[in-house]
């Protein structure tokens, strides 16, 4: 068992195969679905989810939602590490180059 | 920012509109080479002639995602027991459930895996019933399970498929969970579900050998906990402490015919896989109802939904919101009545029954377990 594994701004956050994020009309929602989690989705968390393509860092998501929102790049960066680190110690994330597992 | 599982939401019930179920679990079969002594089957097993068709399987899951289901649990007894299983998963991934195979594993082989996820099968659940050869076959009573186990578990993760391990313990096997938590890892399981035994059924009538001591409930309490945040985004650890060790009862099912059914391998529709063990309800059949009625209108569903249902001291509880009343399984296993308070509660009075039950020795190492079969 080695040292815990925390998401930071450099990761660049892509979503497994085996992550889906699905619109339910039943709910009127934006849900996530993974083995066994069914997690719901604000419209915040779904734009942060939309841009984890593997590509860009947190920090550029970061980033393009201060642009997109003027908002201040602390509160964004809260919320941004908060949804993606849930993810992330659920496994609903994949954040870096991993030898094994998709 | 508000993201909250499901189940957290959905704390408030209404018994004249239930909402959407989120979840089922489709038990296939009865059949299994394994003989657990704590098996979440009921003690009267189906046998094969009495199992749902493929095609009637295929029906209900277009029915279920209609209703709402998200999600489909593959279980039994053993799935891969159905020859038909790749059919079924099939079936259940062309009306967008995510589907999940819950195995003993013994069973799989490669050619069967890679036709599984060609029909669509998105997760595997592995069951193993201990760390070491000896332990593990012990419980299940099946020679070379544990070793085919290891063997299904590796197979799964080549498929590039994710791997929840799921290990139930007892007293037999809560001193191990050191190793087991360590065997989870090495097979590289994304997810450690440590599921206690939940006394009913086989489980009840094997009490004596497997309730655990208090002493060994606690250490592994703490190791659980630590052991999840040595291991924090490499695999989850879900570990819940065992009710009868608790002051308060479990949410059991997120609510009685709140968010989840099961349909037994005769298709009858259960609001909790346990629920045949209550004596005096009668469940609706797939067989002879929609899916959509049973949801809405079958009396052992409306039974326990919601509140209203609820005995003093539970009625006028603070915490009835968020416990929705405990388990129904486990009041009428203790107390012979399925509406009474879960004797897990502090507040039941029936409640010295529990801690008499933890506390008594008498049997203790020496019970002899009673094989599923």
């Amino acid at each position: 068992m080695g040292t815990p594994k925390t998401l930071s701004l450099s990761d660049r956050p892509r979503l497994p195969d085996y992550v889906r994020v699905q619109r339910d009309e039943t709910r009127a929602s934006w849900i996530l679905q993974g083995p066994e989690r069914v997690l719901v989705l604000d419209d915040t968390s779904k734009e942060i989810l939309d841009l984890c393509d593997g590509e860009r860092s947190v920090g550029t998501i970061v980033t393009t939602l201060c642009e997109a929102y003027d908002a201040p790049s602390e509160v964004i960066e809260q919320d941004v590490l908060a949804v993606l680190r849930l993810l992330a110690d659920k496994r609903l994330l994949d954040w870096q180059v991993r030898e094994r597992g998709t | 920012m508000v993201m909250t599982a499901r189940s957290e939401k959905a704390a408030r019930t209404e018994a004249s509109a239930p909402k959407p179920p989120l979840a089922m679990l489709a038990e296939l079969t009865h059949r299994c080479p394994l003989q657990c002594p704590y098996c979440s089957n009921p003690l009267d097993l189906a046998r094969r002639s009495d199992e749902l068709s493929a095609d009637t399987w295929c029906d209900v899951f277009r029915q279920a995602a209609d209703l709402g289901v998200l999600q489909v649990h593959l279980s039994g007894g053993e799935p891969t027991a159905r020859s038909d299983l790749p059919r079924i998963v099939s079936g259940a991934h062309e009306v967008g459930l995510y589907t999940n195979l819950i195995t003993a594993g013994v069973l799989l082989t490669p050619e069967t895996l890679r036709e599984l996820v060609a029909a669509g099968l998105d997760h595997v659940q592995i069951s193993l019933q201990g760390s070491d050869v000896g332990n593990a076959e012990l419980i299940a009573n099946f020679k070379g399970g544990h070793a085919k186990k290891i063997e299904a578990a590796r197979w799964v993760r080549e498929a590039g498929l994710p791997l929840t391990v799921n290990a139930v313990v007892h007293r037999l096997n809560l001193d191990h969970l050191k190793d087991i938590i360590a065997l989870a890892h090495g097979l590289d399981a994304h997810r450690l579900e440590i599921a206690h035994v939940q006394y009913y059924g086989w489980a009840f009538e094997n009490r004596h050998a497997l309730l655990p001591s208090r002493v060994q409930v606690d250490r592994a309490n703490e190791l659980a906990a630590e052991a999840g945040e040595a291991l924090r985004g490499e695999m989850v650890i879900d570990y819940v402490v065992p009710d009868y060790f608790a002051r308060r009862p479990k949410r059991c099912m997120d609510g009685w015919g709140n968010q989840f059914f099961a349909i037994s391998p005769r298709g009858r529709v259960l609001p909790c896989h346990a629920a045949e063990t209550i004596t005096g309800l009668t469940f609706s059949n797939v067989r002879e109802r929609a899916l959509d009625w049973i949801w809405r209108h079958d009396e052992a569903f409306a039974k326990f939904r919601g509140t209203d249902w609820m005995p003093e001291p539970c009625q006028s509880c603070e915490h009835r919101e968020r416990d929705l009343g405990g388990c129904r399984c486990q009041a009428f296993a203790i107390t012979g009545d399925a509406s009474a308070t879960d004797p897990v509660c502090q507040l039941s009075p029936f409640h010295d029954r529990l801690t008499a039950m933890i506390d008594d020795d008498t049997h203790r190492g020496r019970a002899t377990l009673r094989y599923r079969r």
